[in-house]
């Protein structure tokens, strides 16, 4: 049997790197699968909880989490395109006007 | 002893779904010749009916051309993608009744996934390639991949909905009265036009388009890869055709009557699958290709919103 | 260590190396391509937990529909000149920190939490007899049917926000 806590430490661990790659990356759309990522540890210790207290409510959960993603990553995009037709670039660091 | 079983299910699987896979592009060319007033093969053997093997050796043998500044990795990987999302399907497509190698109660939810992992062949072999050509077919293929997944995923929802269940041999089950084709005609034609979409066929082969991109995402593959490629497309082709036969014709289950109960299951299956596959070829030499902003206006303005008629009708007819 | 263990095991040192890829690869495409792979791990994962439900959808949306979505708009900004500009911004020793101390602290924490599970009424048994598919379904639309609908509204929000933003200005 594997215990509960060993599967909030990996979920624990993978939401990290998200962070790490939340901060240190230049490029937008990695900026953006790192959020995924995170989405995604959280989804792995929901699913835990859900299996080990022996509730559906965290599948629901999961379930919730993804289309929200789903959502994001599409406003997230759109809004990346629309910058880079002004200003072609989607480095990080080189966005910092304000005003177009 | 279940695993010897499970084995000899997976080979004997994957071994006649190769050899079907082979047969059906002979079958697509003497179906197309005798449409357009010519013999289709000939050459090798009686009536061609060697030539695929011909066509794989000649294939198997050809020198394996990689363009100078591809990414060798990706361009390595695609094909197999493709042919494992393919195979892999037919893990939970009952052949007849109780032949099935995984029967799991999301079999649906399963081949969708797969096809969507499929998806990944192409586009990745559009990228990888670096040509024009092949990006540009891979650019139109993740589009239209997309675009169409949710039509085909809302087609079959109604079927979900009057079976009760998502396992494909329950949904077999569930047609014993009757198979669904004459409730959910709706349904079947919204999964029938997506599924072309999302095997690339004509008249929505957009991502290959022969006289625009001279072959699109397999422009640059040469030899057995794009040998898989072939294959690829055609195992999709049967994949979707065998969930048709099973969503919307009954499956296995034949006319019960008569001297026909006795016929085993596999032959009505098989005759199924077939006549959906025949139906494709007729529509590849009939039909002319697409341009692409018809297509997703199509696939948006038309597809999407008829499965979503089709399950409310559908709900509806459930609740009286 | 037993077999579950062993597989988890497989998944954890997995999963959280194919991570790792995701996040330092240079060229953008190469980053998706393990976080399709990592997608494939996280699904297996769910099937580990009995949620077969969440492995498919894992599988459909996010490796389907979200992870092509992301591939569609590097390819379509064809940043090739990418490969040859560095990868990280001038401050990533403060993002590494920040995101250790952020994993230490979390794992300190974490060590000290004790679970104490009241089990509920969805045991593996009930689970395994009734379908995992249904057992979602009745749940989703009956004690959840409001979160259930506001995200749908949220999906609405996104579909129109995502045509706003793209749409061509009429001239």
């Amino acid at each position: 049997m594997v215990p509960l806590s060993w599967y909030i430490m990996l979920s624990a661990v993978v939401f990290s790197i998200g962070v790490l790659g939340f901060l240190m990356r230049r490029n937008l759309i990695m900026v953006f699968l790192s959020i995924e990522l995170m989405l995604n540890s959280i989804n792995i210790s929901l699913a835990a909880f859900s299996h080990y207290l022996q509730s559906i409510t965290g599948q629901i959960m999961v379930f919730l989490v993804i289309t929200v993603a789903a959502a994001e990553a599409a406003i997230g995009l759109a809004i990346l395109m629309a910058f880079y037709k002004n200003n072609p670039t989607i480095k990080a660091d080189e966005i910092n006007l304000l005003k177009g | 002893m279940d695993t010897a079983i499970l084995i000899f299910k997976i080979v004997m699987v994957v071994s006649v779904v190769l050899l079907h896979v082979a047969y059906v592009v002979y079958f697509e060319r003497k179906v197309i010749g005798h449409m357009q007033a010519r013999l289709g093969p000939m050459r090798v053997g009686w009536h061609g009916l060697l030539q695929p093997i011909a066509d794989f050796i000649k294939l198997f043998f050809k020198e394996d051309i990689i363009p100078f500044s591809a990414d060798k990795p990706i361009f390595f990987i695609a094909p197999v993608i493709g042919v494992i999302a393919a195979l892999g399907s037919f893990a939970v497509i009952p052949l007849w009744d109780g032949f099935i190698i995984a029967d799991i109660n999301i079999g649906i939810l399963f081949i969708l996934a797969l096809s969507s992992v499929g998806a990944y062949s192409i586009i990745l072999a559009g990228w990888a390639s670096n040509s024009k050509y092949s990006f540009l077919g891979g650019l139109r293929s993740s589009a239209q991949v997309i675009s169409y997944e949710i039509a085909m995923g809302l087609s079959i929802v109604g079927v979900i909905m009057q079976s009760g269940s998502a396992s494909l041999s329950d949904i077999v089950n569930a047609q014993a009265d009757g198979p669904f084709i004459f409730t959910q005609f709706i349904g079947f034609f919204v999964f029938l036009m997506s599924a072309l979409a999302e095997t690339n066929r004509v008249p929505f082969d957009m991502p290959e388009a022969e006289t625009e991109l001279v072959a699109g995402y397999a422009t640059e593959y040469s030899g057995m890869r794009f040998g898989l490629f072939f294959m690829a497309e055609y195992a999709g082709m049967f994949v979707m055709s065998s969930l048709a036969a099973i969503c919307f014709f009954g499956g296995w289950r034949g006319p019960d009557f008569w001297i026909f109960s006795h016929v085993p299951g596999i032959f009505w299956f098989l005759l199924k699958v077939y006549a959906v596959i025949f139906f494709y070829f007729w529509i590849r030499a009939t039909l002319p290709r697409y341009r692409y902003d018809q297509l997703m206006s199509l696939g948006w303005k038309l597809f999407i919103p008829l499965a979503l008629a089709n399950i409310v009708i559908t709900a509806l007819w459930k609740l009286l | 260590m037993t077999l579950p263990q062993l597989f988890f095991a497989y998944f954890a040192v997995s999963i959280t190396g194919l991570s790792l890829l995701v996040v330092t690869r240079k060229n953008p495409v190469h980053g998706v391509l393990w976080m399709l792979v990592l997608f494939v791990h996280i699904a297996m994962l769910y099937l580990f937990l009995n949620a077969e439900f969440l492995a498919a959808i894992q599988i459909i949306i996010y490796a389907g529909a979200i992870l092509v979505l992301f591939l569609f708009v590097v390819m379509l900004l064809n940043l090739r000149v990418e490969e040859t500009e560095r990868r990280f911004q001038w401050s990533w020793p403060v993002g590494l920190v920040a995101a250790g101390g952020y994993a230490v602290s979390l794992i300190f924490i974490l060590v000290k939490i004790t679970v104490f599970p009241q089990p509920g009424h969805y045991t593996i048994e009930k689970m395994q007899t009734e379908g995992n598919l249904m057992i979602i379904g009745k749940v989703l639309y009956t004690k959840y049917l409001l979160p259930f609908e506001i995200t749908s509204l949220i999906l609405l929000v996104a579909i129109i926000g995502a045509v706003v933003l793209t749409k061509k200005k009429q001239e």
